[in-house]
């Protein structure tokens, strides 16, 4: 693939999002390019995610700390573990860049996560930045704006 | 049936010199009286004056249960004011933070206040003559809280006459505020990056008596910092330490590192660990910084401050700061099994912006509902509050290192391990509980 058509972002987007609720974490990260990023903004229209306050900022090493935490014996907060189910719109197509290699998707979206008889729901819209790296496409950026991202918010362990 | 409302003697038989009695953590009466008396006695952190650099700014937050809202009056000084209408008990604000012009405006009637608290106005006054409405609470205005202290910016209030004054009551531990803010090389922080509000289904407690609690980091953190050295190890021998790693690595630190650390204890209730190094001694040098202190404070002074690496200092009850990363939080208790967590981070003025997206960073890893060494601390602090209803043992443990020459109300330095500085913060909840009952 060279340059993907609006559906393969479509597929893409949906298919990113079954990983994570099917648990298969080392098939998501692989998702990333090797300096992707996973940012989740505490501001509403956030643009610095430096100096202002994120809920997560993080690169291909620190999701990896988390995924491989996930798998931990002594990981105590996911015993037992989370689950989740993301409820998607389709995704829409909002920038598509061929001689940049860079194409934009934006998702509304609702993102459940549940542990034991608790059970969250949260509502959110998934910006991807996404690219062509050796022939498939891959996430530069993901960005997860939750609609009230300042609420006080219960631990939030798995992947929107 | 109250058990301990009214009766001084149970409220102190739940503290003993090596174990407290569970009721403190899961009793709905104790968690009221708290509010009532531990909460008014004391000193409560209410924000830090640059989040209200005009008059007529305003912040809104809570002392225990209380509704309060900080204010710059338009004498430039800071009033601390119970948010409620004096007429019908309507909140006057409902956003956090905003300028309310030269006064406060209910916005249910329209009764106007100063902001000082003081009342300004009532519309269609004339339905008031003759009805003694001067003498009434309402014609007060909004209540101020008559006792606040703003100390080099952070501003505290205590509600009640009773207990200590400001001096009296934080003694030498406020050189845990002197050394963050010292910090700046003009000795000035703001407010800044936003605040991150994480919800535990806990008591207050259990946060406050973890932030001194150095046995569990390599313990409970295993499962995030130690994933974190673990994956840093993969890389090639000699790759740059990144800033994350710096921050996730000391929480694996052996229990030598914790037990030379060292903690001192202050009288009511405040103490900090890390009095010779701690995990926040070992970050790299931001570029710039150092000379801009030396520039400031000439080098003797700049090493010094630099030098202070005061890991966690409890601010008894309810606030913990970390002065080499300016950082504060602030333990709201909500209800008996529920305490909202903010995470406050700051920006030493004229330091380099690295400092502030160091701290942020910090805070993002540590402190976020997304945290996973956040994740780590609530799992434990959740459990315990189910394990505390097991009737067959009705007491939490504080023995380690206690000897029983070990006095109250004094200042003193031991071994990073000890529980010393959960018994002083015991020993103060007792005094403080039982001061105005």
């Amino acid at each position: 693939m060279n340059v993907p058509s609006n559906q393969d972002l479509v597929d893409f987007v949906t298919r990113e999002a079954r990983l994570i609720d099917q648990h298969r974490f080392d098939e998501w990260l692989d998702l990333f390019t090797e300096d992707g990023i996973y940012w989740m903004p505490l501001e509403w229209g956030q643009t610095d995610p430096k100096l202002v306050a994120s809920l997560m900022y993080e690169d291909k090493f620190l999701l990896t700390i988390r995924v491989e935490r996930l798998k931990g014996n002594r990981t105590f907060s996911q015993k037992p573990k989370s689950r989740c189910h993301h409820i998607l719109q389709v995704p829409q197509i909002e920038r598509r860049d061929e001689a940049g290699n860079e194409y934009v998707t934006w998702t509304p979206m609702h993102y459940i996560e549940t542990r034991f008889d608790d059970q969250q729901l949260y509502a959110a819209w998934a910006t991807h930045t996404l690219t062509v790296d050796d022939g498939r496409l891959r996430i530069k950026l993901k960005r997860v704006d939750l609609v009230n991202s300042e609420a006080a918010f219960g631990s939030i362990q798995l992947f929107m | 049936m109250a058990r301990y409302r009214g009766n001084v003697e149970a409220v102190r038989s739940l503290v003993r010199d090596t174990e407290v009695h569970r009721d403190v953590y899961i009793d709905e009466e104790v968690f009221a009286l708290e509010m009532e008396h531990l909460f008014a006695n004391t000193w409560i952190y209410v924000g830090h004056d640059s989040q209200i650099p005009n008059p007529g700014d305003y912040f809104g937050t809570t002392i225990g249960a209380q509704p309060v809202l900080m204010v710059r009056h338009t004498d430039n000084t800071v009033k601390v004011l119970f948010n409620r209408c004096p007429h019908k008990g309507t909140r006057i604000t409902s956003e956090t933070c905003g300028n309310a012009g030269k006064f406060f405006r209910c916005p249910y009637h329209a009764w106007s206040f100063r902001t000082d608290g003081s009342l300004l106005a009532i519309p269609l006054r004339k339905g008031y003559e003759n009805t003694g409405l001067e003498t009434s609470r309402a014609a007060a205005g909004m209540a101020a809280v008559r006792h606040v202290k703003n100390y080099r910016g952070f501003v505290f209030a205590k509600l009640n006459d009773a207990g200590m004054d400001f001096e009296e009551y934080f003694g030498d531990s406020l050189s845990s505020f002197d050394n963050m803010i010292d910090r700046s090389p003009v000795g000035k922080l703001e407010v800044a990056g936003g605040v991150l509000r994480y919800m535990h289904n806990c008591n207050w407690k259990m946060l406050v008596e973890n932030q001194t609690d150095t046995c569990h980091p390599m313990v409970a953190h295993e499962s995030s910092a130690g994933t974190a050295v673990a994956v840093f190890n993969r890389y090639p021998p000699g790759t740059k330490k990144p800033m994350a790693v710096e921050i996730y690595a000391p929480f694996m630190a052996p229990y030598e590192f914790f037990e030379n650390m060292g903690i001192r204890v202050w009288p009511n209730g405040h103490g900090h660990t890390g009095v010779h190094h701690s995990i926040h001694s070992d970050y790299s040098a931001i570029p710039g910084y150092y000379e801009k202190m030396v520039q400031a404070y000439g080098e003797n002074r700049a090493k010094a401050i630099l030098g202070e690496n005061r890991h966690n200092t409890i601010y008894f009850p309810n606030l913990m700061i970390k002065g080499p990363i300016q950082l504060i939080r602030l333990f709201k208790p909500l209800a008996v099994n529920k305490t909202l967590v903010e995470s406050w981070t700051f920006r030493l003025v004229d330091a380099p912006d690295m400092l502030l997206e160091r701290t942020l960073m910090y805070n993002r890893l540590i402190n976020a509902p997304t945290s996973v060494v956040g994740h780590d601390d609530l799992e434990m602090y959740e459990r315990a509050q189910e394990g505390l209803h097991v009737d067959a043992n009705q007491w939490v443990n504080l023995q380690r290192l206690y000897s029983p020459s070990e006095q109250a109300d004094v200042t003193a330095e031991m071994n990073g391990t000890s529980e010393w500085q959960m018994r002083n913060q015991f020993r103060a909840w007792s005094k403080f509980m039982t001061m105005s009952m």
